[in-house]
C-alpha cells in the first residue's frame, strides 16, 4: 500500500502530539511527499500567513516509496510556506531520516505554532513526545547531533535539526538530516527555528510493509536497478564524480556563472571540478575525496566524503574539521566557487563543512557572498560594512569569514543571512541580486541554456534548477538532445520536466535517477507499490496537478506573473563568451506560450477549465 | 563447492540495500532493525562495514545454547536457528565473539544470519560488490592475484589459464 496511513499532527503550543488517519482522497490525488504535503498546507494555512508568525505551518513528509527497497526510496521533504521568497516551498533530501520517519510508521508530521521555549520531537515509532531542548540551542547541528545520541544512547537514532543560523534568523537556513544531508533550500530550517523547534529526533522498527504486490514491486525495482546501473550518467558519472561531474562539462558550454553571474566561464574551474577532487593535494599527499556515499537506500550513491588538508588556513587550529564530512557537490562548489570567483578547493570545502555544521543553503549562501562581492567592488558597500574585510571577488578569506559570520549571524554575517535580494535592495543596488521570487539563482546560466531562464521565471519556489532540470536535455542531450541556445520548443520541454518532477518529488524517489529513468520505469515501480492504479499518464496528471496547486498557492500570497522575470542583467547584459556569447535571455519568448501551455491566462492565473480539469 | 560471503568494506556505500533485502527475505518486510546483516558508518573516516556472521566451524553459539536450537546445515555450513526451540534465553548473544546474533524482541527469539538456504539476498541486492557470494576456499584469491600481478599493465586483458 506504501502508505502508513498515519499523521502525526504535533501542536507545539498546546506540546500535544496527536495521531490522524491519512486523507487517502489526497493521497490518491497528490502521490505523497511533495504533492501531499502541499495540499495539506494549501488546505491549512492562508497564503498571506507571515511565513515565520505561529500561524505558519511545517510538513515533514516521506513518499509511499520512503523505506522500501526500491532504488533512492529514502526521499523525504519539507513543506512550509518560505520566509526567503513568501511563495510555498518544498526542500528534498536524501540521508536516512526519511525512511527512519517511515519505519517509525508514519507518512508526514505536521507541524503548527511555536513553543513557548526549544523543544524537540522524540519519536520511537509510535511515541511521540516534545522534549525540553533549552540545551540544544545556540548549538550548531554537528554538536546537537552529538548531543541527542548521548542522551538517548542510540546510535540508531536519526536526527533532523538546525544550526545558529536559523535560530539567528538567516532566511536561507537549511533542516540537516545525518550530519550532512539537508532540505536544503527556501529557508525552511528558518521557519523551524521560528518554531523553537530544535531537532526531530526519529528511531523507528517497524518497517514498512503491505506492499499491494510484493513480487511485480521486487522485479519491477529490481529492472530499475539495472537500468541505472547500465547508463551512463547513473551508473558511471555520478558514482564516480558526482554531481561534480558538471563542473567542467558546463564550463565548456559557456553557461557556468561566474562573479555573481556577470562572466558565464570560469577560469579556474579545473581547479573545483571533481577531476580536482579527486587528485593527491601536493601539500599532505592526500585526495580531498575520500569516497563516495548513498543515501537510504540508493544505488547511485552520488555523495562525495572528503577530508581537509589539515595545514590549511582555515582549519589549521581546528580539529573539529580533520575528520572525513560532506564534501563538494556542483551547486555547493559552483555557489562557493565560480560565483565568487574563488577557485580553493580546501576554503569551498571548508565554506561547504560551514553551511552544513550550522545549516544554511550553500546555494543562496554563496550567491549571496557573491552579490556582496559585487557590492564592495562597485562601491555600494565598504570595509566599514563588512567588518574590514576586503570582500573583493577570489578571495578565499572573504568567503571563509564570510561562513563563520554567517553561521552565527555576526556582524556582517547578519547581513549575509538576509539573502542576495534583501542585501542589494538594503545597500541600494537591487538590480545586483541574482534572483528569483527571492531565491538565489543555482548553477546554470540562462543564457547560455535558455530553457534554464524559463526555468527559473516560472518556478513556484523562486530561481532553482530542481523544478526542471532542462540541463538534461539541452546539454546533456537526455532524453532526447535540445538546442541549448534557442527557445524554440522550451515551454513545452519546460512544462513536462516540471509536471515530471513534481510526481518524482511525490513519491520517494530521488529526481537523479531521472537522467536514466523514464516515467516507463517509475509508474510500475509506484504500482506494483500502492493501492489503484498508477501508469505514466496519472503520474504526469498527478505532477500537472501538484503545479497548479502550488501556483495557485503563490497567486494568493500575493505573486503576479510579473515575478516570472529574472534579474534586469539577463537581458541586458550580453553572455561575454563561449558558444553563447551575444546572447541574452530570451524569456519573452518562452512565457506567453508556456501559459498557454499550461492553460493559464496570458496573467499568469490557472483558467477555470484548467483547474477544473484537474480537479482544484 | 560449498560457498561464503564475502565482504569488502572498501566497496560499499552505505546504501543499505543488503539490509532491505535480509529483512525483506527473513521478515517480509523492509525494515532494517531486522536485518541479519548490518552496514557500520564510521563518519570521520568515511568508510562503511558491513558485517555479519562468518559461521564459524566451531561454532559458539551453537555450543552455547543449552536447547540446541542452532544447528549445523551441512549443506552451506550455515547454522540456522531453529525457531521453534528457542527459547529466547540470548547465551548465544553473549557467546558469539561477533555479536552477530542477535535476540528479536517481536518474536521473543534469536535471529542470525543463515545464508538464505544457500542463495543470499543481501549479495543480489549489493550494488557496488561489496558483498559476493564466493567459494569458501577461495576467499583471498582476489586479493593473492592482486599482489602477484604487480608490475603487469592490468589494462590488457589476460586470458584465463
Amino acid at each position: 500500500m506504501g502508505w502508513t496511513r498515519k499523521v502525526l499532527r504535533v501542536d507545539l503550543q498546546a506540546r500535544t502530539c496527536t495521531e490522524e488517519p491519512l486523507n487517502m482522497e489526497w493521497a490518491n490525488d497528490y502521490l505523497g511527499q511533495r504533492g501531499l504535503a502541499s495540499k495539506y498546507l494549501a488546505e491549512e494555512i492562508d497564503p498571506k500567513v507571515d511565513p515565520l508568525s505561529p500561524g505558519n505551518k511545517m510538513i515533514m513528509v516521506t513518499g509511499p516509496l520512503t523505506g522500501t527497497m526500491a532504488s533512492t526510496g529514502g526521499r523525504y521533504s519539507v513543506v512550509t510556506k518560505s520566509p526567503l521568497t513568501g511563495a510555498i516551498a518544498c526542500s528534498n533530501s536524501g540521508g536516512f531520516i526519511g525512511a527512519e520517519i517511515k519505519n517509525a510508521g508514519w507518512d508526514m508530521i505536521i507541524f503548527e505554532g511555536k513553543a513557548s521555549s526549544p523543544v524537540y520531537l522524540y519519536l520511537e515509532n509510535d511515541k511521540a513526545e516534545l522534549v525540553a531542548a533549552d540545551d540544544l540551542w545556540g548549538k550548531s547541528v554537528w554538536e546537537t547531533d552529538q548531543l541527542l545520541h548521548g542522551k538517548h544512547q542510540d546510535p540508531k537514532l536519526r536526527i533532523a535539526c538546525v544550526g545558529r543560523s536559523a535560530e539567528a534568523g538567516c532566511l536561507y537556513a537549511s533542516i540537516v538530516n545525518d550530519l550532512h544531508r539537508a532540505a536544503g533550500r527556501s529557508g525552511v530550517g528558518t521557519v523551524m527555528a521560528s518554531k523553537n523547534l530544535k531537532a526531530v529526533a526519529v528511531r523507528g522498527t517497524k518497517g514498512v510493509s503491505g506492499i499491494k504486490d510484493p513480487k511485480r514491486f521486487m522485479q519491477s525495482t529490481q529492472d530499475g536497478k539495472k537500468v541505472l546501473k547500465e547508463h551512463a550518467v547513473t551508473g558511471q558519472g555520478l558514482p564516480t564524480f558526482g554531481t561534480q561531474v558538471l563542473m567542467n562539462v558546463i564550463n565548456e558550454v559557456g553557461a557556468m556563472p561566474t562573479r555573481n553571474m556577470r562572466d558565464v566561464k570560469f577560469e579556474g574551474a579545473h581547479k573545483i571540478s571533481a577531476e580536482a577532487m579527486a587528485e593527491k593535494r601536493e601539500s599532505d599527499n592526500r585526495a580531498n575525496l575520500v569516497t563516495n556515499a548513498a543515501c537510504f537506500g540508493c544505488t547511485i550513491a552520488c555523495g562525495r566524503i572528503s577530508v581537509m588538508d589539515q595545514g590549511h588556513f582555515t582549519i589549521e587550529n581546528k580539529p573539529q574539521y580533520w575528520g572525513a564530512s560532506g564534501g563538494l557537490e556542483y551547486e555547493s562548489a559552483w555557489a562557493l566557487g565560480s560565483d565568487t570567483g574563488i577557485d580553493d578547493l580546501e576554503t569551498l570545502t571548508y565554506a561547504n563543512y560551514l553551511c552544513n555544521e550550522d545549516g544554511m543553503d550553500p546555494i543562496s549562501f554563496g550567491a549571496t557572498v557573491a552579490a556582496a562581492m559585487e557590492l564592495y567592488e562597485t562601491g555600494a558597500i565598504d570595509d566599514t560594512i563588512t567588518g574590514g574585510v576586503k570582500f573583493n571577488f577570489g578571495s578565499s578569506e572573504a568567503l571563509a569569514k564570510a561562513a563563520e559570520m554567517t553561521a552565527i549571524g555576526e556582524g556582517f554575517g547578519k547581513d549575509l543571512g538576509l539573502g542576495s535580494k534583501r542585501l542589494c535592495e538594503k545597500y541600494g543596488r537591487p538590480e545586483l541580486s541574482m534572483t528569483v521570487k527571492g531565491q538565489e539563482f543555482p548553477a546554470y546560466d540562462p543564457r547560455g541554456i535558455q530553457g534554464m531562464g524559463l526555468t527559473y521565471a516560472t518556478s513556484n519556489r523562486g530561481a532553482c534548477h530542481l523544478r526542471s532540470y532542462t540541463v538534461s536535455a539541452e546539454v546533456l542531450g537526455l532524453p532526447e538532445k535540445h538546442d541549448p541556445l534557442t527557445t524554440e520548443g522550451k515551454p513545452a520541454l519546460v512544462k513536462i520536466f516540471q509536471d515530471l518532477t513534481a510526481a518524482v518529488d511525490s513519491s520517494g524517489l530521488c529526481v537523479f535517477t531521472t537522467f536514466a529513468w523514464g516515467l516507463e520505469d517509475i509508474a510500475p515501480q509506484i504500482d506494483s507499490a500502492c493501492e489503484g492504479e498508477w501508469t505514466a499518464e496519472r503520474l504526469l496528471e498527478v505532477g500537472e496537478r501538484i503545479w497548479n496547486l502550488e501556483r495557485r498557492f503563490n497567486n494568493q500570497a500575493g505573486f503576479t506573473s510579473a515575478d516570472d522575470t529574472l534579474p534586469p542583467r539577463f537581458f541586458k547584459e550580453k553572455a561575454n563568451t563561449g558558444p553563447a556569447e551575444g546572447k541574452i535571455s530570451g524569456l519573452a519568448e518562452m512565457l506567453p506560450e508556456y501559459y498557454d501551455l499550461r492553460g493559464w491566462t496570458p496573467e499568469g492565473v490557472p483558467s477555470n477549465e484548467t483547474l477544473q480539469r484537474l480537479k482544484l | 563447492m560449498q560457498r561464503a560471503l564475502k565482504l569488502e568494506p572498501e566497496k560499499c556505500t552505505g546504501c543499505l540495500q543488503c539490509e532491505l533485502a535480509c529483512s525483506y527475505e527473513n521478515e517480509g518486510v523492509f525494515n532494517p532493525s531486522k536485518s541479519r546483516i548490518r552496514v557500520f558508518t564510521f563518519h570521520y573516516e568515511g568508510r562503511f562495514a558491513p558485517y555479519t556472521c562468518t559461521q564459524c566451524d566451531e561454532a559458539w553459539c551453537m555450543q552455547a545454547c543449552p536447547v540446541d536450537a542452532i544447528v549445523l546445515n551441512r549443506q552451506t555450513g550455515s547454522k540456522d536457528v531453529l525457531a521453534d526451540t528457542c527459547v529466547g534465553c540470548k547465551v548465544c548473544t553473549i557467546a558469539c565473539p561477533f555479536g552477530t546474533v542477535n535476540y528479536d524482541a517481536d518474536s521473543g527469539k534469536v535471529i542470525k544470519c543463515d545464508l538464505c538456504g544457500g542463495d543470499p539476498a543481501c549479495a543480489k541486492a549489493c550494488p557496488t560488490e561489496a558483498i559476493t557470494w564466493v567459494d569458501v576456499e577461495q576467499h583471498g584469491l582476489d586479493r593473492m592475484r592482486a599482489w602477484a600481478a604487480q608490475g603487469v599493465d592490468p589494462a590488457r586483458p589476460q586470458p584465463s589459464v
